[in-house]
């Protein structure tokens, strides 16, 4: 998902050294096509488990194989799964707003096309993890309502603005790499339409990221007035990036549920070293810094020590007091209303031709 | 010879095109319609640098796509009107899209066949994209067309209100591809129960020679923006 910074999604850690013994010397894509892999021989599997359904659930999670829509589960894992896969898709859609917001006046019309195209893919990101929700019993419009009304949250990064054409190319370096670091344990997933689902978004999502980067490499390169929007967007957006992987572990009050459902494989701050690690290589590139004066390699742990996000600022983000929060679901609602009268006339005109056609044709 | 500002007129019409189109992203009726919006916002802006990059070429003056896209004033475009008006509800934006695509794919199948080689390349592809918008709109028009009451009355208010702008799609050399334009059109209004406006009434043009709405200058003013506030930046 997008992130882990939803409300009441907290979950608590595995031991640090689960992470280096399945992500070691694997690349983030090359992880990507390993749960593919994994996902189609679970499907050529067979599980020999007892008539009981609980157990046979049991069996399927433990021999690491995928829940389907056809199975048995139980009711928190399937609501737990609806909420987590509807608030990723919301996520997507909200998040179109902000990258949005500069389609207009990008800066060259190769670019104009290339943010175009990205902002269709989180369209169709969030069709298809709608999709994947469906699969458990719930309609989208059940979900876009909840969005709506702000029963299920989405990703509070996307309530921070975009203020210069820089934050594009932040938003798809940082953004969109803390999403990539979050996702790709979610394509091995044990439910297996959403991990299909992540399958397909990391791949295009790794792409976005890409995209970023070189969007920033070439600002960081460019005029000294390019140069200092890069390091003001970079500046703006590393700590609630920091933040989309959700409050610490130590302040974590929910169960490992979702770690034992094979939902979750990582803990948040797992999560969040593994992006710190990663970004700093990257900022050496780009030749930006991070604005964290404390940032330092740890050789005893083998990380980077960093300055943690402000954990209160989430929660106000969280509660709605974002920069951005009313703007976001208010331009959501008003794309809704002003959308009625065609979805209206759409369903009006497909229920005259049903009615047109002879019947059994 | 093919002129510069021929080719201006075709890339221009694609240009303004998709930056109507790209308004809709994340305000579409349905996150489907997001989808198809921006894919066909894509087609056009694809087209668009294509054939701006030609006219550059065919000026000689170094002018490449950005610089004819973010460099030029609104009385130096040469895109026909119908494309800058402002697009307030779905249904303007599908009866825009319904004239524009048949004719753009008139064009594009009349060029692809004509002489100019690098125009005959790019009308190859544009073709097939056109007929596919000619498609959508086609689809979308009827729906709303013969859908509710309301949907009924917004479309044929944007049919009769740009009716009068398709006039300028075929001034001059282009007049033989009106009859063929008109039969597309009308079996499309037929289906969706909607009334052809008549011919012979008001019939606003000029864009071809620069002269524009007064919308133009405010969608350039956003386009432009943030390239000209970094004079000879790359991005």
């Amino acid at each position: 998902m997008y992130g882990n910074d939803f409300a009441a999604t907290g979950d608590a850690g595995v031991p640090a050294s689960d992470v280096a013994a399945t992500s070691a010397g694997r690349t983030l894509l090359e992880q990507v096509e390993d749960a593919e892999r994994e996902l189609r021989s679970a499907s050529e599997r067979s599980v020999v488990g007892d008539d009981r359904l609980q157990d046979y659930f049991d069996a399927v999670i433990n021999a690491d194989q995928k829940i389907e829509p056809r199975d048995w589960m139980p009711d928190p894992y399937r609501l737990g799964l609806i909420r987590q896969i509807a608030q990723h898709a919301h996520s997507e859609i909200i998040g179109m707003q902000p990258e949005g917001n500069w389609i207009s006046r990008a800066p060259s019309l190769k670019r104009k096309a290339i943010l175009l195209a990205k902002v269709q893919d989180e369209a169709g990101h969030g069709l298809y993890l709608y999709a994947a929700a469906e699969t458990l019993g719930v309609s989208r419009s059940d979900l876009v309502d909840q969005l709506l009304t702000g029963r299920q949250k989405y990703s509070s990064i996307f309530n921070y603005p975009t203020l210069t054409w820089a934050d594009v190319g932040t938003i798809g370096w940082l953004v969109d790499g803390a999403a990539i670091v979050n996702q790709v344990p979610l394509c091995r997933c044990s439910y297996g339409p959403y991990a299909r689902a992540m399958i397909r978004i990391c791949k295009e999502e790794s792409f976005h990221q890409r995209q970023g980067f070189e969007i920033l490499h070439t600002l960081a390169h460019g005029t000294p007035a390019q140069r200092a929007m890069a390091q003001d967007a970079v500046n703006r957006w590393w700590y609630p990036s920091l933040a989309m992987f959700g409050p610490p572990d130590t302040a974590s009050t929910h169960s490992e549920q979702s770690m034992t459902w094979k939902i979750k494989r990582f803990s948040n701050d797992e999560l969040r070293q593994r992006f710190v690690d990663m970004c700093v290589q990257q900022a050496t590139v780009l030749g930006l810094s991070l604005p964290d004066p404390d940032l330092r390699w740890n050789a005893e742990r083998d990380h980077y020590d960093f300055t943690q996000p402000d954990f209160h600022e989430l929660m106000r983000v969280i509660s709605g007091d974002g920069p951005c929060n009313r703007q976001r679901l208010e331009h959501r609602r008003r794309a809704h209303e002003e959308g009625a009268w065609v979805r209206e006339a759409a369903a009006a005109y497909a229920a005259k031709r049903a009615a047109r056609e002879p019947a059994g044709v | 010879m093919t002129s510069v500002d021929y080719v201006l007129g075709l890339g221009d019409d694609a240009l303004v095109a998709a930056q109507r189109l790209a308004q809709w992203c994340a305000r579409a009726p349905e996150l489907e319609e997001d989808v198809a919006l921006a894919n066909i916002a894509l087609d056009q802006l694809g087209a668009a640098r294509l054939l701006l990059t030609y006219a550059g070429e065919l000026e000689g003056a170094g002018r490449d796509e950005d610089a004819l896209a973010y460099l030029r004033g609104d009385r130096e475009y040469r895109n026909c009107l119908l494309v800058e008006l402002p697009e307030p509800d779905f249904a303007v934006t599908m009866a825009k899209l319904l004239f524009l695509s048949a004719y753009q794919k008139l064009r594009y199948e009349w060029l692809a066949a004509a002489g100019d080689e690098r125009l005959s390349a790019v009308a190859d592809k544009a073709r097939k994209e056109s007929a596919y918008h000619l498609d959508h709109a086609s689809l979308w028009t009827v729906r709303l067309g013969d859908g509710t009451p309301e949907s009924h009355r917004r479309m044929q208010d944007a049919v009769d209100r740009l009716w009068p702008y398709t006039h300028e799609l075929f001034e001059g050399d282009h007049a033989a591809l009106r009859p063929q334009w008109l039969s597309l059109v009308t079996a499309v209004l037929d289906e969706a129960t909607l009334t052809r406006p008549a011919d012979g009434g008001w019939a606003p043009g000029g864009g071809r020679q620069g002269l524009h709405t007064e919308h133009l200058s405010y969608l350039l003013a956003e386009l432009q923006v943030l390239h000209r506030a970094h004079p000879g930046a790359r991005w």
